[in-house]
């Protein structure tokens, strides 16, 4: 086990490696230049060059590269060509809101995707289930900012129950951030609702056909404890890969959401970054996701030995 | 003592109804018969008899789309095809437990067998916990599990299919119900388990005064454990009786049939000739499997070990042995559809067990193989006049020669030659299995392997395909590799016999020298835990 997991975080070098090459030369060979962003519209190219070469994007792409990765080496993620920080300050500023948001947006997909998608497949062919199978395609198809709008009209300017955008730190003020947590989750929930809920269904239809639930049905166990205790389980481990890859399409939504309720976080940054042709931010940004995704899919690997003790590394 | 007298289990007139479309109207028809205390009732009959839909009736565990639609069964008394829902779950387990076929599957994997057992306690029964693991180990120790305390903490996976069957006797029969029904709990196992697991299942029965409800479709089986026998067919009870009485004086023409297509397990005299040519034979045959890992141990894994058999024309010779003694392994080195890893096969003057792939192929149709699932075995997109070209066509022949080829096939398994445009499940699993033994004739092959070819068939039908296999091995002065767990059969078939064990031949000889004197002991063994052994079926008295 111990084996495996250095195995996987060794595994995470070449990957790493890989998106460091491939986000940097991208930056570098699609057009845009970030001299002529700051330098703004009135600048003459002389200054254009200046500002270039204080940037150093005058050296050679390799000469660049190299100094990049050197750095990054030693921790040190270079200064903001925009914003005039270091990047690691303005990422620290900026990761609380998403990871917020991204852990709200779980912690509700789960608790609503998980119970709907078990009681649709026990009661297969039922109202239920055409509700939840619909709700799915639903969710599927409405893009994530039309959501976000919906949810505005109705609750912030409809109703006045929650606030339209905005964000407080969670440790200034609780309730205020968590009214004004509630839209952005839920919008980004919606998506992870109808995928969750749909593997969970399935899942566990395959489930109930297995010889043990008619086992469980025998010792005379209430369909409460044969749904939750045997056939959850061991639906588990198909419903915990699609949390793992929803995870990583929750970096993609957050960009909109945080966009939409106005959330100064690390997709709105992103969004920033690439605006302004910020190359050190935007690498590090990528850099940064690539490490969280990597890590959490070997989470998720390793919590299926929980679920699972066929399942050994 | 009134009490003693009662039927644990009074079933009267029961009828459940298919759901629409089906082949017929009723999975049941008007079925009654009682089962006493201390008594074990065999309901026999082959697949599609009902027998099992019977035994879900009783536990209130039928699929959703079959209905009773009549009659009563009173367990104790009490009428529990009018109990509700949660009447039904509080008798599970407590008044009435079942065990069924299926031990690798009817475990959940991911809890330990001593939770699985703890949930009924817990579910049924206000003891707290100390009380009830003491009551578990005290069980998995009545039904002979070495080391209680280890088997409570494993999981299913990490146990022998006899040992999970076990694991569910023990969690059927924890809170001493009076009745336990038992869904072919032996069919799954091996000969060896099979004869441990019935001799349990009787002595528990017999200490605690239990009702036995005992599902099967083997007569071995019902001779070896049965006090009363019901035979059923497409539904509805054609007789019962005593087991002696149903074995030995049978009155209705079905369960004549039935019990004297039972194979004996004496082999048929048909006189040895040993003058043909030898189409096979094996040199030191090896199989090693290694289970290569990054970092772990390299597990080796002899599958087969020095096997030399060898067959000549018009002869079968049977290769016996339970799972994992090797018999498949040797079947699927000799067609090559495994390497073996050390030894020689010749086919003919041919060694083909180091021939590359592509010089072996022109040799490949000189052996064909029949398997044992005639459900899985064929492809349910292609017709079955298709199957049986495709082989041939691979090797040259035209279509229309191919195709006449396979219509005078369908008659030599008598099939009906006109319907060679339809799918596979359009037939029966036995017309299937002669399908697939015309797919392996089309290829002119010089070995036929049948690979427990008639293992997943009911007995009247497996009696019907063995004479025809017979009947083709005469005919074509074909040689027969014929793989099976099943002595009777064996005894009925072979020329020859090799029994394996572990991977090794411990025994080879004629049928008669292997199954009259056997000499090693791990022969004899399996002999004597053949159920019914004793039993001569289809040797009826004149009544």
């Amino acid at each position: 086990m111990l084996d495996f997991i250095a195995r996987r975080l060794v595994a995470i070098i070449p990957v790493l490696t890989v998106v460091a090459v491939f986000v940097f030369l991208m930056l570098r060979l699609t057009p845009g230049d970030p001299a002529a962003v700051i330098a703004g519209d009135n600048a003459t190219s002389d200054q254009i060059a200046d500002i270039r070469t204080k940037l150093g994007l005058d050296e050679p792409i390799w000469t660049q590269f190299a100094i990049w990765i050197g750095d990054v080496l030693q921790g040190n993620f270079g200064e903001s060509f925009f914003f005039k920080k270091t990047v690691a300050e303005l990422i620290a500023q900026r990761v609380e809101p998403t990871l917020a948001l991204a852990v709200c947006t779980l912690v509700i997909a789960i608790s609503v995707a998980v119970p709907l998608g078990v009681l649709a497949a026990y009661r297969q062919g039922s109202l239920l289930d055409r509700f939840v199978m619909g709700f799915s395609v639903l969710g599927f198809s409405v893009p994530v900012f039309v959501i976000g709008y919906v949810l505005i009209y109705v609750f912030a300017i409809e109703l006045g129950i929650l606030p339209v955008q905005g964000y407080i730190r969670i440790g200034v003020d609780f309730w205020g951030f968590l009214e004004r947590m509630v839209l952005p989750s839920v919008t980004l929930a919606v998506v992870f609702i109808a995928l969750i809920a749909r593997m969970t269904r399935a899942s566990v239809l395959e489930v109930l056909n297995e010889d043990y639930i008619r086992t469980a049905r025998a010792k005379g166990l209430s369909n409460r404890v044969v749904l939750m205790r045997h056939a959850l389980r061991n639906a588990a481990v198909p419903i915990l890969t699609v949390i793992g890859l929803g995870i990583a399409g929750l970096i993609g939504g957050a960009v909109v959401t945080e966009s939409v309720y106005g959330l100064p976080g690390l997709g709105r940054l992103t969004v920033e970054a690439v605006l302004s042709r910020d190359f050190p931010t935007i690498q590090a940004v990528i850099l940064l996701f690539s490490v969280v995704y990597v890590v959490i899919n070997l989470l998720i690997d390793i919590s299926y030995t929980l679920f699972d003790p066929r399942i050994r590394y | 003592m009134s009490q003693a007298k009662r039927p644990v289990l009074e079933v009267r007139n029961l009828s459940v109804a298919l759901p629409s479309g089906a082949d017929r109207a009723l999975a049941v028809e008007k079925v009654s018969f009682t089962v006493n205390p201390g008594e074990i009732v065999c309901l026999v009959g082959e697949s599609g008899s009902g027998k099992s839909v019977i035994a879900f009736t009783v536990m209130g565990l039928l699929a959703k789309a079959l209905k009773p639609t009549s009659g009563e069964i009173l367990l104790e008394g009490e009428n529990i095809l009018a109990a509700d829902e949660s009447r039904l779950r509080e008798l599970r387990c407590t008044r009435m437990s079942m065990i069924f076929q299926e031990p690798m599957t009817a475990l959940n994997p991911v809890m330990t067998c001593g939770q699985q057992i703890d949930e009924v306690l817990d579910t049924h029964t206000k003891l707290d916990a100390a009380a009830r693991k003491a009551k578990i180990i005290a069980i998995l120790d009545r039904v002979k599990l070495p080391e209680p305390e280890r088997i409570y903490a494993s999981y299913p996976h990490q146990l022998s299919g006899g040992q999970r069957q076990r694991i569910m006797i023990a969690m059927a029969l924890v809170l001493d119900p009076v009745l336990l029904i038992a869904d072919e709990p032996t069919t799954a196992l091996d000969v060896t388990t099979q004869a441990e697991i019935l001799k349990l299942i009787a002595e528990l029965q017999e200490g605690q005064g239990t009702g036995v409800l005992f599902i099967t479709h083997d007569f071995g089986v019902v001779a070896e454990i049965a006090h009363r026998v019901a035979v059923l067919r497409w539904g509805e009870l054609v007789e019962m009786g005593p087991t002696e009485k149903i074995l030995s004086r049978p009155e209705h023409s079905y369960t004549k049939m039935l019990i004297s297509s039972v194979p004996s397990i004496h082999p048929v005299h048909r006189g040895v000739r040993k003058d043909g040519i030898t189409v096979l034979r094996t040199e030191k045959l090896g199989k090693t499997y290694t289970g290569a890992g990054f970092f772990q141990k390299a597990r080796v894994v002899k599958a087969a070990i020095d096997v030399d058999l060898d067959i000549r024309k018009g002869e079968t010779l049977g290769i016996v042995g339970e799972s994992g003694s090797g018999k498949s392994t040797v079947a699927r080195c000799i067609a090559r559809l495994i390497d073996p890893t050390e030894g020689r096969v010749f086919l003919g003057d041919t060694e083909i067990a180091t021939m590359s792939a592509g010089k072996l192929r022109p040799h490949r149709r000189r052996v064909q193989i029949v398997f044992q699932d005639p459900y899985r075995s064929m492809n349910p997109r292609i017709t079955v006049g298709d199957s049986i070209i495709e082989g041939p066509m691979n090797f040259g022949l035209r279509r229309d020669e191919a195709l006449a080829r396979a219509r005078k096939l369908m008659e030599t398994v008598r099939l009906d030659p006109n319907s060679l445009d339809r799918y596979p499940h359009q037939f029966s699993g036995g017309q299937r299995q002669r399908i697939c033994i015309a797919r392996a004739l089309a290829m002119e092959p010089e070995l036929l392997i049948a690979d427990e070819a008639v293992s997943a068939l009911d007995v009247s039908v497996q009696k019907q395909v063995l004479e025809l296999l017979d009947e083709i091995r005469v005919r074509l002065n074909l040689a027969v590799l014929f793989i099976t767990h099943d002595l009777r059969v064996a005894a009925q078939i072979c020329d020859y016999v090799a029994v394996m064990s572990k991977g090794r031949v411990v025994e080879y000889g004629s049928a008669e020298q292997v199954f009259g004197s056997p000499k090693d002991d791990y022969t004899k063994a399996l002999f004597a835990a053949a159920p019914g052994r004793n039993w001569e079926f289809g040797k009826f008295a004149a009544a």
